[in-house]
């Protein structure tokens, strides 16, 4: 008898369905975006929309606080971009490394054999985690406003740093000609150091004679530098801030808004890297370290030589992967308005321009930009981390 | 024969007992030991004295204006007054049952899914429950039939701060079920599309997205559609969640064995029967702590309405204490937001730390 073939029967084959769900799913997508850009198209005729990125090149004609770079109301407003941006990476820098020294600090005091630093450490992080960030920036940033004194009452440092409620306010050094030889000699100092420093590692590799190369160190790192500034008679100057009526003027300041953003970028971040560290450091198994310490090694050998490196290698991913999220948290400035790339420019600019579509899309990709190159760097990082197994 | 009297055991030296012996071995065992002992203890000292001075002993409790209130300590009198703007925000006062018995009601029904244990309607019951409780929650908050409405931009506080959290994690997670299954799926279209979708959410911080939802979004739909802003909010919260939630059960379906797999093949089940009866019982269960963790993060995140002219609960800092009456308690206000968010966070972590431990399957402890 014959079989009688019933004529969808070419769907039970799999490849087929499978080709013929995705031919759906992308025209179920295409449609769906065909339709969104078809009312992005009306409405922007029907409500007289500004498009295009002309808008870049109108003047600005708004102050910004902070910038970095010159910056007037009769900038462009391309120009808005780069000192948001601007300020965007230098509040993250700062905070990547103010961050990783407390975190590193708290997580190594949360394994210390010492009971009181241990709970001290482990009650930071809980503490500091379980508050959402943008709570704490207002937070330090309400503090800040409340409890400092005005700028006539201002704290005072060394009779050249003042903290008041506008902000810190230091000396601000100006380089004169010459200063270039410093910068040079402080280069040169470092490269000498790594050669002093792989010729000793040959050495210590050949005979097993290990040399402290801390006396080399010091000699090109500190020495050698502030000889060569000496010898060219100081080629620096401080311009201190003074107290002119009701605000300082001179010198460098730095705004409460930058201030109380970082300190909570890194008061929090540090949370997430201690743990990290931590982690990293309690997943090195026990027989490493006994087996280093069986084999003759001290244990500040065995910590730096056996431990360490097997715990940075867990521990560094996700340290890489909090710095992206601090400077995504960064953009919480706009609640407070330091001026960077949120506050500024997809919210003050995005208001005084209305081109909302165009802006959102730079911003977003800006993030994405930087995402990018984060994940870029953390590919690498895991390439040259991974232990080379037999 | 010679006889030998029981002597009496020596005492243990003071040094290797009790008190002294602890402090000895766990605070001062050597020298840096001490030094970071004392200087924790000094910091203890700076600290501690200020902070509960200000929040308990010079601090008013008793319900008085706010002269009344010294300024050496907190005026919790603030607190009290704006209690209910805390909690509900603009919600009507007379309607305050609504939203604590949808609370109860999640209550009761916690309590009716632990009591089944291993009934045998079990899974249809609570299938039942979760799909029909956000419809009443939604019902009693919202109001309609003979319910009085309560318009969305009434909602605030801890209320909206809750509601927005949870109808944010139902809403993701079967999205990010299937962008997880869309990583790990073998189509090529189906895969790239969700790793595009994945990856440049991930890059994105929450704030844009919440702008754009809030901005942008409303110009990519029909015009006289006129979106409820909590509800651009949510979308755009959504969008952005269902995206961590993927990642998470991603890594549960990464541990899956191959043979689970294999054997659901071999007897002959569906994709459908395969995935939904075999892989993803397993999968979901692994990430159950995950998935708590990133509700974590969600609730933390919820405080950006602020940003977006929403009232969550952190935003009625802003809101109450630039009332003329209660002017500079904002210190106040902070502290309180701060302690019930960290009361609710810190409780909800322990419970994905404990989740963590009845779920691991490997003995490493």
């Amino acid at each position: 008898m014959e079989k009688i073939k019933s004529p969808l029967a070419f769907l039970n084959n799999n490849q087929i369905r499978a080709f013929l769900f995705q031919v759906i799913i992308l025209v179920l997508i295409v449609s769906f975006f065909y339709n969104a850009v078809g009312n992005l198209l009306n409405n922007i005729e029907s409500r007289g929309i500004h498009t295009g990125f002309d808008f870049l090149g109108v003047e600005s004609g708004f102050d910004i606080a902070e910038h970095l770079i010159d910056y007037s109301s009769t900038s462009s407003n391309l120009r808005v971009f780069y000192v948001g941006l601007i300020n965007t990476i230098v509040v993250s820098v700062v905070g990547i490394i103010f961050a990783s020294i407390i975190g590193l600090v708290i997580g190594i005091a949360r394994l210390s054999n010492n009971w009181l630093i241990a709970k001290l450490a482990g009650g930071y992080i809980e503490l500091f985690r379980n508050i959402p960030i943008l709570l704490q920036i207002l937070f330090w940033y309400n503090l800040v406003l409340v409890s400092f004194p005005s700028p006539k009452q201002s704290f005072e440092l060394f009779g050249s740093v003042f903290v008041n409620l506008r902000g810190i306010y230091l000396p601000k050094p100006i380089v004169t000609e010459g200063f270039i030889w410093v910068m040079v000699a402080l280069v040169l100092g470092i490269a000498l150091r790594a050669l002093v420093k792989r010729h000793f590692n040959r050495v210590h590799d050949e005979s097993g004679v290990e040399t402290n190369t801390l006396a080399y160190s010091l000699l090109l790192l500190l020495v050698l530098p502030v000889m060569v500034y000496l010898i060219l008679g100081s080629p620096m100057v401080f311009d201190y801030p003074v107290l002119k009526g009701f605000n300082f003027k001179g010198g460098m300041s730095l705004s409460p808004e930058f201030l109380s953003l970082a300190f909570a970028l890194s008061i929090y971040t540090a949370t997430y890297i201690a743990e990290a560290i931590r982690s990293g450091i309690e997943s090195v198994s026990k027989g490493q370290k006994e087996a280093a310490l069986a084999m003759g090694l001290t244990p500040r050998q065995s910590l730096r030589l056996v431990v360490l490196p097997q715990a940075l290698k867990l521990a560094i991913p996700p340290i890489i992967n909090q710095y992206l999220n601090l400077t995504k948290n960064s953009s919480l400035a706009a609640a407070i308005g330091y001026s960077e790339l949120v506050s500024v420019f997809a919210g003050t600019m995005l208001n005084q321009v209305g081109q909302a579509l165009e802006i959102i899309f730079m911003t977003m990709m800006v993030y994405l930009a930087i995402s990018l190159m984060i994940s870029l760097i953390l590919n690498i990082v895991n390439h040259k981390m991974s232990i080379k197994e037999r | 024969m010679a006889v030998f009297k029981q002597q009496v055991a020596k005492k243990a030296p003071n040094l290797k007992i009790g008190v002294i012996h602890w402090l000895r071995e766990n605070l001062f065992s050597s020298v840096v030991n001490s030094v970071l002992t004392l200087l924790a203890l000094y910091l203890i000292y700076l600290i501690v004295p200020t902070v509960v001075n200000w929040a308990l002993f010079d601090a008013t409790f008793a319900p008085v204006t706010n002269e009344q209130c010294g300024r050496e300590g907190a005026c919790w009198s603030y607190i009290i007054e704006k209690l209910d703007l805390f909690m509900y925000g603009f919600y009507p006062p007379e309607s305050y049952w609504r939203p604590q018995w949808v609370l109860i009601l999640a209550l009761i029904f916690v309590w009716i899914a632990k009591l089944l244990k291993q009934h045998k309607y079990k899974t249809k019951i609570v299938t039942t429950l979760i799909i029909i409780y956000p419809i009443i929650a939604l019902f009693l908050l919202y109001g309609g039939l003979s319910l009085e409405i309560v318009e969305t931009h009434k909602w605030g506080g801890l209320m909206l701060t809750i509601v927005v959290a949870t109808a944010g994690i139902v809403a993701s997670f079967p999205i990010g079920v299937l962008l997880a299954l869309g990583r790990q799926s073998k189509m090529p279209v189906i895969r790239f599309l969700s790793v595009v979708y994945i990856e440049f959410i991930r890059g994105l911080p929450l704030i844009t997205i919440l702008f754009m939802a809030s901005v942008v979004l409303p110009l990519f739909f029909n015009e006289g559609m006129d979106m409820d802003k909590l509800l651009r909010a949510l979308i755009g919260i959504t969008l952005f969640q269902s995206v961590y939630i993927a990642e998470v059960i991603r890594g549960g379906l990464q541990v899956i064995p191959k043979g689970q797999y294999e054997a659901a093949d071999a007897m002959g089940l569906s994709f459908v029967q395969k995935t939904g009866l075999i892989i993803l019982p397993q999968a979901l269960k692994i990430s159950i702590p995950n998935i708590v963790g990133s509700f974590i993060a969600l609730f933390k995140d919820t405080t950006l309405l602020l940003i977006i002219g929403l009232f969550d609960i952190l935003s009625m800092v802003h809101l109450t204490s630039s009332d003329e009456n209660w002017l500079g308690r904002s210190t106040e206000g902070y502290v309180f937001v701060m302690v019930v968010m960290w009361i609710i966070l810190y409780s909800m972590s322990r419970y994905s730390k404990a989740l963590e431990l009845r779920y691991s399957t490997d003995h490493k402890n």
